[in-house]
């Protein structure tokens, strides 16, 4: 019933989008909302520097963002893409090579990163590292002496009725697969997981899908753990005081890693070099992190230039993180439907 | 004859009236929604900028998989017990509003059924988050009273869904039922009395009969949209929250399979017809 609304509101929006192209000095940036590019001091600071307008849209998923590039060519300077889903922007054809000797800063981004096979292809580089961060699990601190190190935690029948997980078919199969000892990438033995993902189905109580609905559960205390992001988890206990700590079990934990591309066609690739590199800068980057709260910065200055103690620095910055970390590599159409299909047959199951 | 022609030339004079109204409905209501049947019978969104071909295979999609079936009889069954207490609550209201109440306490017990239709639906569904939960509101208040300890957590079960939806839906039932239950003349009421009828038997001959109307109409206004919600469940339902409507919303915003999405809302549309047309007889035989 209310689908209706949400076809008028879509071709209003891109009848909308479509007169407004972009003109010479606008910076069209395509991003998820509340994400650091629309943040006002930033645009603000970042027009006045370079004399360029920004202008922002959003998307609600990877696959909507796909769809505005594709149905709008030339009226986007620069899209946020995670790295998982370059490949397949690239192979459309979305994205053109970047040059990065046009950013100052691209110099200082870690070189793991900036050579990362999902983003550079044939030498040519599609997308700049912008953020990294991972979906491990947060505890409740009232509910622990001593924070649990293994990501069984969530089914020991102690927390029954207090655990959390989100409402996402591609995280969920991947935490399954880590909780089943497997490559998230290459996931061989998928009875396992579901079995393993049923099993924990009662000890559910809900499934959040809103950084939101988990930090009200801790502050009324109705949860003990759950799977949660690292940036909002320190955003949690830093900017709300909340009684959060994030654990990245042993068994390891889901890394994803955005960086910027710019969509071909785009009007102003001086303007959308320009962005890219100012919102790699470090200066912007200690300022997110100290009004905000962010994920851990691809580039190595930036993240030198936060406190010593701080949680991006010490806790993501420990070697031995680095090493029990997966990062998310592509996944096809095909794989991505199979999960959601084993996902909602979980939650019809457990009804 | 006489009445044909009057109504012919009333259709001419009301045209300049109900051409606006139409107007709208045509082009915010039957485009978009004629929009959703021809994607539901696409391979891929053409919005996509990616190939695509006309299939039924969203359609099939349905029958493939026991999941939509299942979330499907689970949905209905909650539209009925929603409108079911709907009734058991609205109607007795409605009844009052309508017949014992006069004057001011009228309009001031009117106005208390409609104010919550002045405040947004999710901002309702937050504050019964609030309520629900453990350590909430009512968890508090009752162990405040109470000489002993109990332990009230609704929040995320099945209950909170169907108590978030009959607090969300209660209204139409009220006002449908008041304005049936209003024209009903107090004299039909006296006159069974006074041949000897008790309460119950004019209850049940006079006053439930005369007000059918009314209850059947609250009744399709409740069940129809309960049967497709999405908001409520999933915010208040936690585990127990994947209906029809989660399942239809998960494709159009998590996964953008607009087609699956389209073809399973139509699927929705058509048995909720099929169940109207099924009970629109025996309902007016009642009525």
């Amino acid at each position: 019933m209310r689908m209706p609304r949400l076809t008028a509101f879509l071709t209003a929006t891109s009848v909308i989008a479509s007169v407004l192209a972009a003109s010479a000095g606008e910076v069209h940036v395509l991003n998820w909302k509340g994400y650091g590019a629309d943040e006002p001091w930033a645009v603000e600071a970042f027009e006045k520097a370079t004399g360029n307008k920004v202008i922002n849209d959003f998307f609600n998923s990877e696959q909507e963002m796909l769809t505005k590039i594709r149905t709008n060519p030339g009226l986007y300077d620069v899209v946020m893409i995670n790295a998982a889903f370059n490949d397949q922007a690239m192979a459309e054809k979305l994205i053109q090579p970047i040059d990065v000797s046009k950013l100052s800063n691209y110099a200082n981004i870690s070189p793991d990163k900036a050579s990362s096979p999902m983003l550079v292809h044939d030498g040519k580089v599609y997308g700049v590292p912008w953020v990294w961060g991972l979906t491990a699990l947060a505890i409740n601190e009232k509910s622990f002496d001593k924070p649990p190190t293994s990501i069984a935690e969530m089914w020991n029948a102690a927390h029954k009725g207090r655990v959390v997980i989100r409402d996402d078919a591609v995280e969920a199969v991947q935490f399954g697969a880590i909780a089943t000892g497997q490559n998230i990438n290459d996931i061989k033995d998928m009875e396992a997981v579901k079995a393993k993902l049923t099993s924990l189905m009662p000890q559910i109580k809900t499934f959040w899908s809103s950084e939101n609905d988990w930090n009200q559960m801790v502050a009324s205390n109705q949860i003990d753990i759950g799977t949660y992001w690292s940036g909002s988890a320190d955003r949690a206990k830093t900017h709300f005081k909340l009684p959060v700590s994030l654990v990245i079990p042993q068994e390891g934990a889901v890394a994803w890693l955005d960086a910027f591309s710019i969509p071909a066609g785009s009007k102003n690739v001086e303007g959308a070099e320009a962005f890219i590199n100012y919102m790699i800068d470090p200066k912007f980057y200690v300022e997110w992190v100290t009004k905000v709260g962010a994920p851990v910065s691809a580039n190595t200055k930036a993240v030198e230039a936060l406190p010593e103690d701080a949680f991006n620095r010490k806790v993501m910055g420990d070697p031995e993180v680095a090493k029990r970390i997966q990062f998310q590599a592509p996944i096809t159409d095909k794989q991505r439907e199979a999960y959601l299909a084993l996902w909602q047959q979980l939650k019809v199951d457990v009804k | 004859m006489a009445a044909q022609g009057t109504s012919r030339s009333g259709l001419s004079s009301a045209l300049p009236l109900l051409a606006p109204a139409y107007l709208w409905l045509t082009a915010a209501i039957f485009l978009p929604l004629s929009a959703m049947v021809f994607f539901s019978f696409m391979t891929d969104l053409p919005l996509s900028g990616k190939p695509w071909a006309f299939t039924l295979g969203n359609y099939a999609a349905f029958f493939s998989q026991s999941l939509y079936l299942t979330l499907l009889l689970a949905s209905l069954r909650l539209g009925l017990e929603v409108t079911l207490w709907c009734v058991i609550i609205g109607y007795p209201a409605a009844y009052v509003l309508a017949k014992v109440l006069k004057g001011r306490s009228r309009e001031a017990i009117f106005l208390l059924v409609i104010l919550p239709f002045w405040s947004n639906g999710l901002v309702r569904i937050f504050s019964w988050a609030m309520v629900l939960r453990e350590g909430g509101i009512l968890d508090t208040a009752l162990n405040a009273v109470l000489p002993f300890k109990i332990n009230i957590d609704l929040m995320y079960s099945y209950p909170a869904v169907i108590i978030g939806l009959v607090h969300s839906y209660v209204p139409y039932m009220v006002l449908t039922c008041y304005l049936t239950l209003q024209a009903i003349d107090d004299s039909l009421i006296e006159a069974g009395r006074s041949l000897g009828a008790s309460r119950l038997q004019v209850l049940k001959r006079v006053i439930i009969p005369l007000s059918m109307p009314g209850l059947v109409a609250g009744a399709a206004l409740i069940f129809v949209p309960v049967v497709g919600s999405f908001m409520e469940p999933r915010i208040l339902g936690g585990r127990t929250g994947t209906f029809y409507g989660t399942i239809i919303e998960d494709q159009f915003v998590a996964v953008f399979n607009w087609p699956l999405g389209a073809a399973l809302s139509f699927i929705l549309l058509a048995v909720v017809l099929v169940i109207l047309a099924v009970a629109s007889p025996v309902l007016k035989r009642a009525a």
